[in-house]
Order: C-alpha cells, then sequence, then structure tokens
C-alpha cells in the first residue's frame, strides 16, 4: 500500500464521518501527516532491526467496519476467563458492541464507555490526555492510530476510586475481516490514589491476515495502582502491532503484563515514564512462538524522577521456525538518583531452527544508581529430562513439564488469578500439542 | 534379577567401565566401593540410562530382559531406580507434583486410575514419615534450592513412594551429618522386601553400619578387583584404596 493510499484512506475516512468530531480533526490530520512523512520503519530504523514490517508495508488493508451479523456471547466465552460477572467492553472489527457488553458493576463515579461517545461527551478529560503520552516515543503506528481511530475504550477513575473487579476490554477480529485493518485506541486515566486493573484481549474468531494497530496510553496520577493485562491471541495469520504507554505520577505503581501467543507477526512496545518521586512499575511478559511466527517486545522505562524502582521479567518460548525479539531499555535521567531497576530477559528454545533476538539495554546518566540487567537464551535442560525419565515419566511429558514449569514461572506474576489461570491453560495446551506433533 | 556381564562403557570416548561382572539377587544389599573416578556413578548412570554413556560392549539383563535397549523411562516402570549422587534441581515443577506425575505413571502402567487428591496427600503423610519431613517440602520446587542433606532426602522420598524392585544408591551418604544418614539409611531398610534389592554406591564405610550389606564390591579402574561379604567394607576402612592398588596390580 502507499503512502498516498492512507491519504485517500483517511479521505474517504472522514467523509463516512470517522473523523468527527471536529475538535480532534488536527490531532487526526497531525498524525497522518508524520505517518506519510516518515512512513514505515525498515529494519534501519534500530528499533525495528530485527522485524521486518514489509508484510505490513506492502499490504492492502482496507478499514474494517462492524460485520452484518454479530457472533454471540458463547463465540466470546472461552475468551472470558470464566468471568462473565466482570465489567466488560467488547469490540466487534474494532467497534463498541454495547449488546455484547456489560457495563453494570462499577461505580458511578467511574466512567466506563466507548472512545467514540467518549469524544463528543468527555471532551475536557479525552482532550486533556489523548494522545498525550505516545508522543514521548514517535512511531508511525500510533501516528496511523491517531489519524485512524475509530473507537476504543475510556475509563476514567476519579481520586481513591478502586474497581473491585477488573475491567476487561475485548477486540475481537469477526469472520469475514480478511485484509482489513483497525486501529483501537485505549485511554485510561487513574485519579490520584484510584485504583483498577484492566485486561485486554485480542482475539479472532476465524484464521484470516488482517491488521490491528492498537494504541493504549494509560495515566497514573499520584499514588495511583493501575494493573494491566494485555492478552494476545489474534489468528496466526494476522499482523499485530500494539503500544501501551504510562505516564506515572508520584508514588503511583504500574504493573503490565504482556501476553503473546498470536499473530503471524506481531510487536508489542511498553513504554512508562516515572515522572514522579517513588514510584513503581513492574513490567512483565511471556511470549510463546510455534510454526513460523514472529512475536516482537519492545518496552521502555524512563526514570525521570529520583527515588523510583523499575522490575522487568520477560520470557520467551519458542518452537519449530518461530523468531522472537526482545528490546528492553531503562533510561535513567540524570535527575533520577537512587534508581533502582532490574531488568532480565529468559528464552528457551525447543527447537533447532527457533531463534530470538534479545538486547536489553541500559542507559544512565546519573551516577547514584542500582541497575541490573541480563538475558539469556537457552535450550531444555537434558539432564531435568533424564531425571524425569528416571522417575518413569516419558520423556514427552517430561518435556511438557518441565518447558511448562519455565513458561508458569512469569506467569505467576499475574495478580488476576483467573487470567493466569487461563494463560497457564493455554500454555499448557500449545505444549501438549506440540509434543504430541513431535511424536 | 540383575545380571551384568563384560560391560564396557564410554564418554566422550573415554572409556570408564572396562568389564563389569556384577549380579544381585532379590532380597540381597550389594555395596559398590572405591576411590574417587573409580566408575561408579558411571556404573550407575548407565543402569539408569544415562544419554551420555555408550555402552561397548557386554550387557545387562533385568529380570531376564534385555535392559540396554530401553529407555530411561522404560527402565523405571521395570522397577530400577537411582538415587542420584547430584540429584537434579527443576525450577518452577513443584515437589507435589512432580510425585505425583512420577506416581501416576506407575498407576497407570498397572492399569489404575490417577490417584484420588485426598488419598494422595495420605501417601505422602506416610512417605514423609518414613523420611521424618514436614509436608512443607512438597510445595517447594524439586531440589532447587536444597541443601545437599535436603537433596538426599528427597531422592529418598521419590523411592519410597515409587517402591522400586532395585534401587540404586549412589553416595546418598556423602554430605550427611550423623542424623540425616541415620534417617536415609532408616528408611532404606524400612522399604527392603524379600522381593527388591539394592544396590549401596558409597566411599566410605559409614553408611555400612545402617544399612548392612550381604555384597561388598571394589570398584578400581573401571573393573570390579574384589568381592567379599560386609567385613570387606571394614577391610577397606582400615587399610584405604592403597590396598586396592596392590590387589588390581
Ligand atoms: N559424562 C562424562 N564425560 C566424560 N568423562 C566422564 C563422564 N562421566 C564420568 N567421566 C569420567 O569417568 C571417570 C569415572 O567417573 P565416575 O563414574 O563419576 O566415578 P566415581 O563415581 O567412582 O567417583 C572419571 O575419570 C570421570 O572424569
Ligand atoms: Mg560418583
Amino acid at each position: 500500500m502507499t503512502l498516498d493510499t492512507y491519504r485517500h484512506a483517511f479521505q474517504r475516512f472522514t467523509e463516512n464521518g470517522g473523523g468527527s468530531p471536529s475538535w480532534i480533526r488536527p490531532l487526526r490530520e497531525a498524525g497522518l501527516d508524520r505517518f506519510v512523512r516518515a512512513g514505515f520503519p525498515t529494519r534501519k530504523n534500530e528499533d525495528w532491526r530485527f522485524t521486518n514490517l514489509q508484510p505490513i508495508a506492502t499490504g492492502e488493508f482496507r478499514l474494517l467496519d462492524p460485520p452484518e451479523a454479530l457472533p454471540g456471547l458463547d463465540a466470546l466465552r472461552p475468551y472470558l476467563f470464566g468471568h462473565e460477572d466482570w465489567p466488560r467492553m467488547v469490540f466487534v472489527n474494532g467497534r463498541f458492541v454495547r449488546a455484547l457488553s456489560r457495563l453494570d458493576g462499577i461505580p458511578s463515579s467511574v466512567q466506563l464507555l466507548s472512545l467514540r461517545e467518549a469524544l463528543d461527551s468527555q471532551r475536557e478529560v479525552v482532550e486533556a490526555h489523548l494522545a498525550k503520552v505516545a508522543v514521548n516515543a514517535p512511531s508511525a503506528f500510533t501516528d496511523l492510530n491517531t489519524a485512524f481511530m475509530a473507537d476504543g475504550a475510556l475509563l476514567v477513575l476519579p481520586a481513591d476510586a478502586v474497581l473491585e473487579h477488573p475491567v476487561h476490554l475485548v477486540f475481537v477480529t469477526a469472520p469475514g475481516a480478511a485484509d482489513g485493518a483497525t486501529h483501537p485506541r485505549t485511554l485510561i486515566v487513574a485519579g490520584r490514589h484510584a485504583q483498577a486493573t484492566v485486561v485486554e484481549s485480542y482475539v479472532s474468531l476465524a484464521e484470516q491476515r488482517y491488521l490491528t494497530n492498537t494504541v493504549s496510553e494509560i495515566f497514573l496520577e499520584e499514588g495511583a495502582r493501575v494493573n494491566h493485562c494485555k492478552v494476545q491471541l489474534e489468528s496466526e495469520a494476522a499482523y499485530h502491532v500494539g503500544t501501551i504507554e504510562a505516564w506515572q505520577g508520584r508514588s503511583s505503581h504500574f504493573e503490565s503484563f504482556s501476553f503473546a501467543m498470536g499473530g503471524a507477526l506481531s510487536r508489542t512496545n511498553v513504554y512508562t515514564v516515572l515522572d514522579g518521586e517513588g514510584s513503581h512499575v513492574q513490567l512483565d511478559g511471556l511470549y510463546v512462538g510455534h510454526g513460523v511466527q514472529h512475536l516482537d517486545h519492545q518496552t521502555r522505562i524512563e526514570h525521570a524522577k529520583p527515588g523510583c524502582t523499575s522490575r522487568e521479567i520477560y520470557k520467551g518460548m519458542l518452537d519449530d521456525r518461530s523468531h522472537a525479539v526482545f528490546n528492553g531499555k531503562v533510561y535513567v535521567r540524570a535527575e533520577a538518583q537512587q534508581t533502582d531497576g532490574k531488568q532480565t530477559n529468559r528464552n528457551l528454545l525447543l527447537s533447532e531452527t527457533a531463534k530470538v533476538d534479545t538486547k536489553p539495554q541500559l542507559e544512565i546518566f546519573a551516577d547514584d544508581v542500582k541497575c541490573t540487567h541480563g538475558a539469556t537464551v537457552g535450550q531444555l535442560d537434558e539432564l531435568a529430562l533424564f531425571y524425569c525419565q528416571t522417575r518413569g515419566i516419558p520423556l514427552s511429558d517430561a518435556r511438557t513439564m518441565v518447558t511448562y514449569a519455565f513458561a508458569a514461572d512469569v506467569i505467576e506474576e499475574i495478580q488476576t488469578r483467573p487470567v493466569a489461570e487461563h494463560l497457564e491453560a493455554l500454555v499448557r495446551e500449545r505444549l501438549e500439542r506440540g509434543s504430541a506433533r513431535a511424536e | 534379577m540383575l545380571e551384568i556381564k563384560n560391560l564396557h562403557a564410554k564418554a566422550e570416548d573415554n572409556l570408564i567401565l572396562k568389564g563389569i561382572d556384577l549380579t544381585v539377587h532379590a532380597g540381597e544389599i550389594h555395596a559398590v566401593m572405591g576411590p574417587n573416578g573409580s566408575g561408579k556413578s558411571t556404573l550407575a548412570q548407565v543402569l539408569a540410562g544415562h544419554p551420555a554413556y555408550e555402552v561397548t560392549e557386554g550387557s545387562i539383563l533385568f529380570e531376564g530382559q534385555d535392559l540396554l535397549e530401553s529407555e530411561p523411562d522404560a527402565r523405571a516402570a521395570a522397577g530400577i531406580f537411582l538415587a542420584f549422587q547430584y540429584p537434579v534441581e527443576i525450577p518452577g515443577v513443584s515437589n507435589a507434583y512432580f510425585l505425583r506425575a512420577a506416581y501416576n505413571e506407575k498407576r497407570k502402567r498397572q492399569g489404575l486410575d490417577e490417584i484420588d487428591p485426598i488419598d494422595f496427600m495420605d501417601l505422602m503423610e506416610e512417605k514423609l514419615s518414613l523420611v521424618n519431613w514436614s509436608s512443607d517440602i512438597l510445595s517447594r520446587a524439586v531440589n532447587a534450592g536444597f541443601s545437599g542433606g535436603e537433596k538426599k532426602r528427597n531422592e529418598i522420598l521419590q523411592m519410597a513412594v515409587l517402591e522400586p524392585k532395585l534401587a540404586v544408591l549412589d553416595e546418598t551418604d556423602s554430605g550427611l551429618d550423623i542424623d540425616a544418614l541415620r534417617i536415609v539409611a532408616e528408611g532404606v531398610n524400612s522399604l527392603r522386601r524379600p522381593d527388591n534389592a539394592t544396590i549401596v554406591v558409597t566411599h566410605y564405610q559409614r553408611l555400612l553400619n545402617y544399612i548392612v550389606p550381604d555384597y561388598v564390591h571394589v570398584l578400581f579402574g573401571g573393573r570390579i578387583v574384589k568381592s567379599g561379604g560386609k567385613e570387606l567394607a571394614l577391610e577397606l576402612e582400615e587399610r584405604g584404596y592403597d590396598w586396592v592398588h596392590e590387589v588390581a596390580a
């Protein structure tokens, strides 16, 4: 798709009312301009060195509309973690579907609504926050999203509001979406000392090639706590690029988990700025690849103020000819004394042909800091497998057991048990299928 | 039960076992002694089927079956258990999960259903008391971060759960203080039955005060250079392994 086509698409998008309301028009146009000027990044760009975007750059993707026939709740049930009772917003082909959603069960002071509605009814809070964090790391995909975002979620928690249950945002691609694209946009604003857990799921109801380009912006005011979990289970023929950007005020606490198991090509960016003293971030993730999947993660933790702590554990498990990329940057500004940061990335290669490119990076401009980082790429411990066998456990089961333990260890970091259990089951199922195939 | 004949085994072009003959009958306890590097662990690992060792000559029959043809898990299924000199850590897999998986494999082979979780806990309680241990150990990852003594005790716990026909204990005594040694020995003795057998591999005579062998074999340079009754262990203790050099020469 040439960049000109994106200009034409934008024109059609706005002519069909997609660009409204008018106050947001300049933001969209600025996004489109930056995107068209810079184009899709190539591998010469250090941030994309190991990920070839040609399939996305050359593909023709039309903007998706909701399908004629909406899926029923039954089709979604496998993705709801056994908790239909949680507040939930369902987006089908990028558009909010009220009939499949459940907006009750949250305090009346908390706002949870679709971005499409919010652009009209909540201009003040949206205008104050939208595209305010997601500008720190200039990205073609974020710009593209800003131009074409059609819907998404807005969650606003006033000071001291505490959500009892996780809010589940389910982004579903319906059958018949081949060669389509969605650009969902989510905005979470947690006021002082507010607390919430948000789970974003990306799923497809058919094996098909499409593009999801999603952006979530999260603001944590002083003392706020946000627990965010992203579950990427796209079709294995699909492309997925997702950016999560957080801004953290004083003494705030942000936990993020990124789980990636779907997609032909997927890239998740998780960026946060520790912009208030005493704030804390924990970024964890797990990517599980097989076949010819390409799974890329880029994280960036910016310590901008003194006395903040960051913890990061990403793990990867790659089988067949899958390829994973991890690029984790911890950036400590001169002002950010007494920074305490720890980052690890561990990868397990389950086949001779799987591959990982890992690059943990530290950039430190302050002198009083305690930062460590490390990355490993290894194979299954043959001795552990033999040990299991000597106890009568067949090799394929031993393999599943030891591999599973590797993954379960990081999934444990997820505070929301039903989500952790669901992911554990998915990993186990994938491993069992893999070892059944190997026999 | 076990018949080893003219066993030769190598690892990385290094011939380690150079013609071992050893016969073990049901109900017997055999001690295999010898200085460091004589090939004791290699013999134990070859019995268990460690892939690093290649048998170049000789045979091992277990209850009349050719053992060398089977995978390590099939050997375990046949009733062979090796208590490792260096037990392996399995991070992330709890002891309870591991023991249950191993135990259920055994039940499966006997045509039984998986054990009910409550029955399993009862079984664990019984087996833990054999090694004088509390159930806290069940939730810890297999051997991960265990002390040397804990690892050895864990081997005996696994053995107690699996009730093998032939147990090979590779230096289960090394690194244990006298109390732990007694606990381990009592565990082994209480599992003794007329229809099972034990091979105790050890460096020192000490353990043999608690687990009294019927036969003692001295391994040296990959060969059994001397066999005898339990008094041979005492003689070794007294005269040291230099004496074996002379015997071997
Ligand atoms: N996997 C292996 N690869 C190469 N050499 C080995 C291996 N295992 C044992 N050896 C060598 O074989 C000899 C006997 O070792 P081992 O059986 O461990 O002796 P012991 O248990 O009697 O102390 C030693 O010289 C040791 O270095
Ligand atoms: Mg040894």
